[in-house]
């Protein structure tokens, strides 16, 4: 049995299509066999809700009389980048404000602007025959702009690490507080639930995937940065350490803070919760056998956060079931664990997404090109030379 | 019998008197010491929870009072702002006496206030500044 994207479509657009959520269609499987579950469900809804650093927003604020080209500019004290057209500006949900340090961020003044806050305005220039204005202040909202929509380069990494410490103090990380002599271990996937552990290969998720952005339709619009699918694989062909990425693109007017959280990581900086959907078609009985797999059958890498190198040592590997369980066991002792990805909101996410696949006829696009396979792409570091070496 | 959680205020330089031993012996109270900063110069600052019969309750703090203690029913308490929290899961991690766990179903926040000791950690740790320590 293989089902085309186009009956798939067909299906969603008449509304007689079958949607299940990943962790619906894994009890599925588990009753009925990955072969009945492929034959009688046509799309699965994966999502996942955890800190993406790789984020931000592009916005165009519209011209002032006399107008400005904005050099230097921030919105809300936190500033934003000035090297684009006049009134264009990319802003990063990592950039801290000159102010409040990282306690208000990027992803604040993302969060105010879809709280529907007004967001302070200041901005520069030398001034120029063409745009003489040299100073503004003034206050926008997220309405007020003419385009306002995320580019995310990196999100929803497919898998993550398990962050542990082995040295005798507290390490602040982009994964939490990391207690000493493995007092404590996080990790950040959505496990069974997560995008690309769904699609280990990148067969349905490419460049032009429709998928939930924030709460928002929006896209896959390349692969993500550091996208590296060649990484150790299990059995059933699924990376288990940080492997492949997407990069995202999708209206922030029509995104909603439920799905979109500023936060701010002690000792580290400003992130923010971004969620992601991604609906996966039930082509054929391969790809029903990897979206049938349950955290029991997914593991991550466990890593020590203590050694503060490019490459830390691996501690092992741990299945997602271990993990959630809330106790595992690295190097015989138990440690507690935590995670960082709300499985919670990933759940509302994937029902959310199923809601609009079966009610909104959300159909599904197919990868207007792939992203790079595995054997196609390697990623390499970044070597410190003199100018002389060069 | 009575359990209360007392807030106490040590004034600089007060005397070394042992003053958590005597709660005990004399006054046969079980205190447990939930916050401490002693410092021999400096005002210092204590949260005890005391567990005991109602009236060597009432005599105990009459003589940390007598020992020129401020002491006051401890306010301190763990906020956690529901419209704030997204229920990640980071906090989990770092509560030693497992005041925060996620319901083993839903993984949805759950907080234990006995269980609590006020360390703090949570505060420090949430991401989304939803857990506040009020005194």
């Amino acid at each position: 049995m293989a089902k085309s994207w186009e009956e798939i479509n067909a299906r969603i657009a008449s509304g007689n299509a079958v949607v299940l959520t990943a962790e619906e269609f894994g009890v599925l499987a588990a009753d009925e066999g990955v072969s009945a579950a492929a034959k009688r469900v046509d799309v699965v809804t994966t999502a996942t809700f955890g800190p993406m650093c790789s984020s931000g927003v592009v916005l165009n604020f519209g011209h002032s009389d006399p107008p400005i080209r904005m050099v230097e500019l921030s919105l809300n004290d936190v500033p934003a980048h000035g090297g684009l057209a006049a009134v264009d500006t990319f802003l990063g949900v990592t950039q801290t404000s000159t102010v409040r340090g990282m306690e208000y961020g990027g992803a604040h003044v993302i969060e105010d602007l879809l709280r529907g806050r007004a967001v302070r305005l200041k901005a520069s220039s030398p001034g120029t025959d063409c745009y003489p204005r040299t100073e503004i202040d003034t206050w926008v909202t997220l309405e007020d702009l003419n385009q306002a929509y995320f580019f995310n380069p990196r999100n929803a990494y497919q898998n993550y690490a398990v962050a542990v410490n082995t040295t005798d103090r507290v390490l602040h990380t982009y994964l939490g507080t990391l207690l000493p002599r493995l007092g404590n271990a996080t990790y950040c996937s959505a496990g069974a639930l997560s995008p690309l552990l769904n699609d280990p290969t990148y067969r349905t998720i490419g460049i032009g995937s429709r998928i939930f952005v924030a709460g928002a339709p929006g896209y896959v619009a390349w692969e993500g940065t550091q996208h590296n699918p060649h990484t150790d694989r299990d059995e059933h062909g699924v990376p288990v350490r940080p492997a492949g990425t997407i990069a995202v693109i999708a209206d922030l007017k029509q995104a909603s803070p439920e799905y979109f959280s500023a936060a701010t990581f002690t000792g580290y900086g400003v992130s923010s919760f971004v969620g992601i959907g991604v609906p996966i078609p039930v082509l054929d009985e391969d790809i029903a056998a990897t979206l049938a797999l349950t955290d029991a059958d997914l593991t991550a890498t466990i890593y020590d956060y203590g050694v503060q190198r490019r490459s830390r040592p691996s501690l092992g590997t741990v299945s997602y079931a271990a993990l959630r369980s809330g106790c595992i066991e690295v190097e015989g002792k138990r440690v507690p664990t935590g995670p960082i990805s709300s499985l919670p909101k990933a759940r509302a996410i994937a029902a959310e997404l199923k809601r609009w696949v079966t009610e909104e006829a959300f159909t599904l696009s197919a990868p207007a090109q792939l992203f790079p396979q595995v054997g196609s792409q390697v990623q390499k570091p970044l070597e410190i030379r003199t100018g002389e070496a060069i | 019998m009575a359990r209360k959680r007392l807030d106490l205020t040590f004034p600089p330089r007060q005397s070394l008197k042992p003053v958590i031993y005597h709660l005990v012996k004399d006054y046969d109270l079980v205190p447990n010491i939930l916050r401490a900063q002693i410092h021999p110069a400096q005002e210092g600052r204590m949260v005890l929870e005391v567990t005991g019969p109602k009236e060597a309750f009432q005599a105990g703090v009459a003589f940390l009072e007598e020992q020129g203690l401020t002491v006051s029913e401890a306010a301190s308490d763990i906020v956690l702002d529901d419209e704030r929290c997204v229920d990640c899961g980071l906090c989990t991690a770092v509560c030693k006496p497992d005041a925060l766990t996620l319901d083993p179903d839903t993984q949805t926040l759950r907080f234990d206030k006995d269980k609590c000791v006020y360390c703090e950690a949570c505060v420090i740790a949430c991401p989304r500044r939803a857990i506040s320590l009020t005194f």
